[in-house]
């Protein structure tokens, strides 16, 4: 077990120097430069500020400088927020970031899960394949077309909630739901599959024929046989959790991490981009070996390999 | 990595009529459309901002007096070329590539899926923006962007198809009766990957125009408000966006058009996967 997660703790450090090469080589190609302003800077100015940002040096120099500061935790200066660095600004945002991630993933799973055993409880139903249907609605629909409906109908004419603060509990319930709303469409379809596939075992069988009751079946003995695919996609689900947060976070005006990466976008600050896509890199490893552990502990046949 | 519902949902194979349909009236919609219309795609009527959907202009008009219905149907342009241009990149560079990964085996197979694992691990919109920094916001860079993200999927399919193929009694007589590489290829292994790459073009359609949409509704994007190819749906979702507490016809009918458009091609999707590959059943 230990050898495994050094290993993979070797393996994500791998995954990270080759994005952080990427991304370097990546944002050095493109086109135009962080000082290309609307009003034309003197050319003295310009050479001051590459001096500043050493970016006057050969780009390898650059690369090298970049990995050290990456080493000591360093992501650099921000060419935008002159007053803060990358590692300053998304240690302000980051926490905003994680607190509507983990509620959307919370979310999602309560909701997935009450949906998933309800329609395999009551398969080949109208109340299942309406379930699916909605799942098939649920992945259809953009975050940002939900995120907007919902402001529009629940904030704008009902007047239920506000949108567009970020102060209170309340604030945080429509970005919640429109983050969540996509990966708890997936996840109920999934279970329910993946639940009707472990009800035609024969331990499912062996629990019918001791008297065990349906309810019974399926929430104790079918469920856990059928959380291994629901933790396979929990990787790239929170993938798309992050990148789905960077809209979000527009559409509702919060002040995460995501919203300042399209800021840096815009604005061509690269050291900005490049923190941000390494925090992003970090989480997805994290969650990746994560879920490797979880594996072991739903399924012994896999922590004895 | 996208997100898939499989189904044998009835109702969603009761709809599959009706999303074909809305799917061909789209497509012509794009493409005879502009033609039909009397507006232009940038013309401004100062005297007409925002008004709602009436005889002259069907969605009503934008911020700038501009006629929705037009902007609408070249957004469809829009979304269609990028939908079905980076459908058709991903294929050609996916296919080759993992075909070729699945034939050499061993280390070769090795290195080239270590860096299909890297593309495939990491956010698709992250390195769709990236890589949209490198080739600019205008639709030839957004496609080869779209299609260097989206060709990983294809690789990893087509790989698992060739391996799967190597198996195949069939294949090893093939071989031993001194069958090419070329002739296994063309009259063994191609004809097996055909259903399973049909279902991930299909699902690779609306997976880009949701990228696409998506970013340009940020205002990261195609970004060129004048032109008709900068008329994308999620550009004009944006514009809507910020004047939905007063005239929300500007965002429904761009809103409606990129959902329904998304929705039937998912129903397509799950149809032809039901078909293709019973086991997902």
């Amino acid at each position: 077990m230990t050898s495994l997660l050094l290993k993979r703790l070797i393996h994500g450090v791998i995954v990270l120097w080759a994005v952080a090469t990427l991304t370097f080589i990546l944002l050095r190609l493109a086109p135009g430069g962080p000082f290309d302003s609307e009003r034309k800077l003197p050319p003295e100015i310009i050479a001051n500020l590459e001096a500043k940002y050493h970016l006057n040096e050969p780009v390898l120099e650059q690369y090298i400088r970049y990995l050290a500061g990456l080493a000591r935790g360093d992501l650099g200066p921000s060419y935008k927020y002159l007053d803060r660095g990358v590692t300053e600004i998304i240690a302000d945002t980051l926490p905003t970031s994680a607190l509507l991630g983990i509620l959307a993933v919370l979310f999602a799973v309560s909701v997935s899960f009450s949906l998933g055993l309800f329609a395999a409880y009551y398969r080949e139903s109208v109340i299942d394949r309406l379930s699916l249907f909605v799942s098939t609605l649920g992945i259809s629909l953009p975050n940002f077309i939900l995120g907007a409906l919902l402001i529009w109908t629940v904030a704008l004419q009902l007047g239920w909630l506000q949108a567009g603060r970020w102060d209170d509990w309340s604030s945080v319930i429509l970005p919640m739901v429109t983050l969540g709303a996509a990966p708890a469409a997936y996840l109920s379809a999934l279970l329910r599959s993946s639940l009707i596939e472990s009800l035609n075992e024969d331990f499912v069988r062996t629990a019918r024929a001791k008297g065990a009751r349906e309810q019974a079946v399926i929430a104790k003995h079918a469920l856990r046989n059928s959380l291994i695919p629901i933790l396979t996609v929990m990787g790239p689900l929170i993938a798309a959790l992050l990148t789905g947060s960077f809209v979000v976070e527009y559409v509702f005006a919060i002040p995460g991490m995501g919203r300042f990466f399209i800021t840096a976008v815009t604005d061509r600050d690269y050291p900005l981009i490049m923190g941000v896509t390494l925090v992003y890199t970090t989480i997805l490893v994290g969650a990746n070996l994560a879920v490797d552990l979880l594996y072991g502990w739903v399924d012994p046949r896999i922590r004895a390999e | 990595m996208t997100l898939e519902v499989s189904s044998v949902s009835t109702l969603g194979n009761r709809l599959l009529p009706i999303s074909a349909l809305f799917l061909l009236i789209v497509i012509s919609a794009a493409v005879i459309g502009p033609w039909l219309s009397s507006y232009t795609v940038s013309g401004l009527e100062a005297a007409r901002l925002l008004e709602p959907p009436s005889a002259t202009h069907w969605m009503g008009t934008d911020g700038l007096g501009r006629d929705l219905l037009i902007r609408v149907l070249y957004g469809a342009r829009v979304s269609l070329t990028v939908g079905l241009g980076t459908a058709a990149i991903a294929l050609i560079i996916g296919t080759t590539y993992g075909l070729i990964a699945g034939f050499k085996g061993g280390n070769w197979d090795h290195a080239m899926m270590r860096i299909v694992d890297l593309f495939y691990g990491l956010p698709d919109m992250l390195i769709f923006i990236l890589l949209s920094l490198v080739f600019g916001r205008n639709i030839g860079g957004l496609l080869i962007a779209l299609g260097l993200v989206s060709w990983v999927r294809f690789a990893r399919i087509a790989r698992g198809q060739v391996l799967q193929a190597k198996e195949f009694l069939f294949v090893e007589s093939a071989y031993a009766l001194g069958a090419s590489r070329r002739r296994i290829l063309s009259r063994h292994v191609l004809p097996n990957i055909v259903g399973p790459i049909l279902v991930t073009l299909t699902f690779s359609i609306p997976s880009a125009m949701l990228a696409e949409s998506t970013l340009s509704f940020i205002g990261i994007g195609i970004n060129d408000p004048y032109s008709a190819w900068g008329t994308s749906w999620g550009t004009l979702v944006q514009d809507g966006y910020r004047a939905m507490r007063s005239y929300p016809h500007v965002i429904a009918f761009p809103a409606a058009a990129i959902f329904f458009t998304i929705l039937s091609l998912n129903i397509l999707g799950n149809r032809l996967r039901d078909i293709f590959d019973p086991r997902q059943r």
